[in-house]
């Protein structure tokens, strides 16, 4: 860069605080690079998303092609759907299997513990959010899913009358059921983490004023720590949710795939989730199967961005609110 | 547990019972009880397991410690000793998994490191070449090497743009269109926090073979450009809140003695933040190195070293983990198997291949803890005394 283009961007860019009267070529380069990288975000961004729509346009167009031949645009989106499905369903049952757990544990950390393990305990939760996906999907389909069967034998024995429990499971149970549990430990420290950080921004005095009304700690935390909590609890658990939906590994180790819209989780080979879908078939699709795929990643990619765009508008209204 | 001298009285009560009176102690009572009863319950229908009688017996004393409760100390204290149960059960349960999984991670995958054929520890100095079958030999020396080269670049790509985006909001993005801009940055950055690893692969891919002649081109770069769509926000985030950490006074004081703006950023703000922004971008690289999903589509998989970045497949352990955990028990016909490369001969082992995987998981939880500690050790050390 010559000095004379250096000092012209310095007079647009330099900003009004700069009272030091250095108009200096450091200033300007400076300027220059946090400006450029600010802009580089815009243009990632912009090219994740041209990228994945172009790549998956062969795939969209195709199924229009179809679509003259009488087969409809059904084609694309009958491909898609029971992935959305499943994503969706897995994610479900992991975050109904976290909150609660999460949720007790952030008051354990926050209410309960004594105040010198408190952080020791919480280091103990973020290391499970260290822990690699890859070696949860192999702790969990070597480990976990056949300890987990006397349980899933015992729930469709007797409770097979509702219909999530029905079926038919055989082993090894490659089931969403197993491939859930994975994923609920793996959102559990997101969720814990955050609820955690709520739950001590209670207002010190509200607890102090319940307990000294003669309140006993459940009824403190009934009536002061969870009302207030309430918005924090539920944006953790959409950025779980985000979370749970791209996550990859513990679906593609543990799940025996299969593409229907079957509610009977433990059976084995009813379900496959987007993110699990795509790395399992990529190492044979091209041409207009790998731009299926990718489609499939553009449609995860809007499934998590609305999630996340939710999760962040509940948080931004709360900390308003207080 | 709190003790009966912090609570005193509680002035409201209703009825003659509700009062606390009872010392913690006899938790362990109703707990023996109930462990007890759902040992001979498990026992009767042929049950029971260490742990069949836990859960059963959480459960049970959770029946027992409330009746128990409400009849000596009335309804609101047995809701409320119920409720602590409750609680640390839950995080009993959180720990039962992170235990299982490190124990049999550091057992299953400690033996195969130690025992690794043809000399101990040759786990971590051989790569896979000519092992074939259920030959219990082969190493990971590739793929660590593909995981460190890969990081490594995904950092250098990584880091200066999140840095500088950090330095961008905090110290430029305060007045007309930069502020706009400003607030656009951190969106997408909130955007970008949320793509999902897989979608990040897809991208890296999708951006090479739109440029590529050859759609099945597979590279270490393309690797770390996915990586790097991961990283960037982290280290954004990270470094953003350790700026905004720095007081006010240290740069107003910098820019009355004369100092230019870029003087004071490098001089003065980030030095002051330094050990925040190392440990922020140590956690960052922390999180990517684990990262599998966007390998598996973009560096494929060899048996062999390749330190080219630019050229060819490369190994990684994560995708390494995935690839042996996938070809699951291996077959024995005989009980050695020869090396068809070097002609050498090893035992034969069903097993092999998950210990492989559980061996490489070791080595990456290892990478990933001490990158942990070394994050905590700089902050715990070289956090600025900003409150002297």
């Amino acid at each position: 860069m010559s000095t004379t283009d250096v000092s012209k961007d310095s007079v647009e860019v330099s900003p009004p605080s700069d009272l030091s009267g250095g108009r200096r070529p450091g200033d300007s380069v400076f300027s220059v690079l946090s400006i450029g990288s600010g802009l580089l975000i815009f243009v990632t961004l912009a090219a994740v998303a041209i990228f994945l729509t172009s790549e998956s346009l062969p795939a969209i167009r195709a199924s229009h092609e179809v679509q003259g031949a009488g087969n409809g645009e059904f084609g694309l989106i009958s491909y898609v759907a029971p992935y959305v499905y499943g994503t969706v369903l897995a994610a479900a049952i992991a975050l109904v299997i976290a909150i609660p757990i999460s949720v007790g544990i952030a008051l354990f950390i926050s209410h309960y513990a004594p105040r010198r393990l408190s952080s020791v305990l919480g280091y103990m939760i973020d290391l499970l959010a260290a822990v690699p996906s890859v070696v949860y999907g192999l702790w969990g389909g070597v480990w976990l899913v056949p300890r987990l069967e006397p349980l899933y034998v015992f729930l469709n024995e007797y409770f097979g009358w509702i219909p999530l429990f029905a079926g038919d499971p055989t082993a090894p149970m490659r089931n969403l059921a197993s491939a859930s549990v994975v994923l609920a430990v793996m959102v559990l420290p997101i969720i814990t983490s955050v609820s955690r950080e709520v739950f001590l921004q209670v207002p010190r005095l509200q607890e102090e004023a319940a307990l000294a009304l003669g309140a006993t700690r459940w009824e403190v935390i009934r009536t002061v720590v969870l009302p207030f909590g309430r918005s924090g609890v539920v944006a953790a658990s959409m950025l779980g949710l985000g979370r749970a939906l791209g996550e990859t590994m513990a679906i593609l180790m543990i799940l025996a795939p299969g593409a229907t819209f079957s509610l009977h989780i433990l059976e084995v080979g009813r379900h496959q989730s987007i993110a699990a879908n795509i790395a399992a078939r990529q190492a044979e699709a091209s041409g207009i199967d790998m731009s299926l795929l990718i489609f499939t990643g553009l449609v995860l990619f809007v499934l998590t961005f609305i999630i996340n765009a939710i999760a962040r508008w509940i948080v931004a209204r709360s900390a308003v609110k207080s | 547990m709190m003790s009966i001298s912090t609570e005193t009285v509680a002035p409201a009560s209703m009825h003659g019972t509700d009062e606390r009176k009872l010392p913690w102690w006899h938790l362990l009572i109703t707990a023996a009880a109930a462990v007890v009863v759902a040992l001979i319950v498990l026992a009767i229908f042929g049950a029971a397991s260490i742990p069949s009688v836990i859960l059963l017996g959480f459960i049970l004393h959770l029946v027992f410690g409330y009746t128990y409760s409400r009849i000596r100390e009335g309804r609101r204290w047995a809701m409320d000793r119920m409720t602590t149960l409750v609680v640390i059960g839950a995080f009993a349960l959180a720990m039962f998994p992170l235990l299982s999984l490190l124990w049999e991670v550091v057992s299953r995958g400690g033996a195969r490191v130690i025992k690794a054929a043809p000399t101990p520890f040759s786990f971590w100095t051989t790569d896979m070449s000519g092992v074939i079958g259920g030959a219990d030999a082969g190493g990971i020396v590739h793929a660590a090497a593909g995981t460190l080269l890969i990081t490594l670049w995904a950092s250098i790509i990584s880091i200066p743009v999140g840095l500088f985006t950090a330095i961008f909001l905090v110290e430029y993005a305060d007045t007309g269109w930069k502020a706009w801009l400003g607030k656009g940055v951190t969106f997408l950055v909130d955007v970008m926090t949320g793509i999902p690893s897989i979608v990040a692969g897809l991208f890296g891919l999708a951006l090479f073979i739109a440029f590529m002649p050859d759609e099945s081109v597979r590279m270490g770069i393309m690797g770390s450009v996915a990586l790097s769509l991961l990283m960037i926000p982290t280290v954004v985030r990270n470094s953003e809140e350790m700026l905004r950490l720095v007081p006010m006074d240290l740069r107003e004081a910098s820019y009355a003695l004369g100092v230019p703006k870029w003087l004071t950023i490098v001089r003065v703000v980030l030095r002051t933040a330094i050990s925040g922004l190392t440990s922020g971008i140590t956690l960052a690289i922390a999180r990517v190195i684990g990262e599998t999903a966007p390998l598996l589509l973009t560096v494929g998989m060899v048996t062999s070293l390749n330190l080219n970045m630019f050229d060819g497949r490369m190994s990684t352990l994560p995708t390494f983990i995935n690839q042996q955990y996938r070809a699951g028990s291996a077959t024995c016909r005989n009980e050695t198997v020869t090396n068809p490369i070097n002609q050498e001969v090893y035992a034969c082992s069903i097993e092999t291949n998950i210990d492989r995987a559980w061996a490489a998981a070791l080595t990456l939880i290892i990478i990933v803890m001490v990158l942990n500690v070394i994050a905590r050790l700089i902050s715990y050390y070289f956090s600025p005394k900003l409150s002297r």
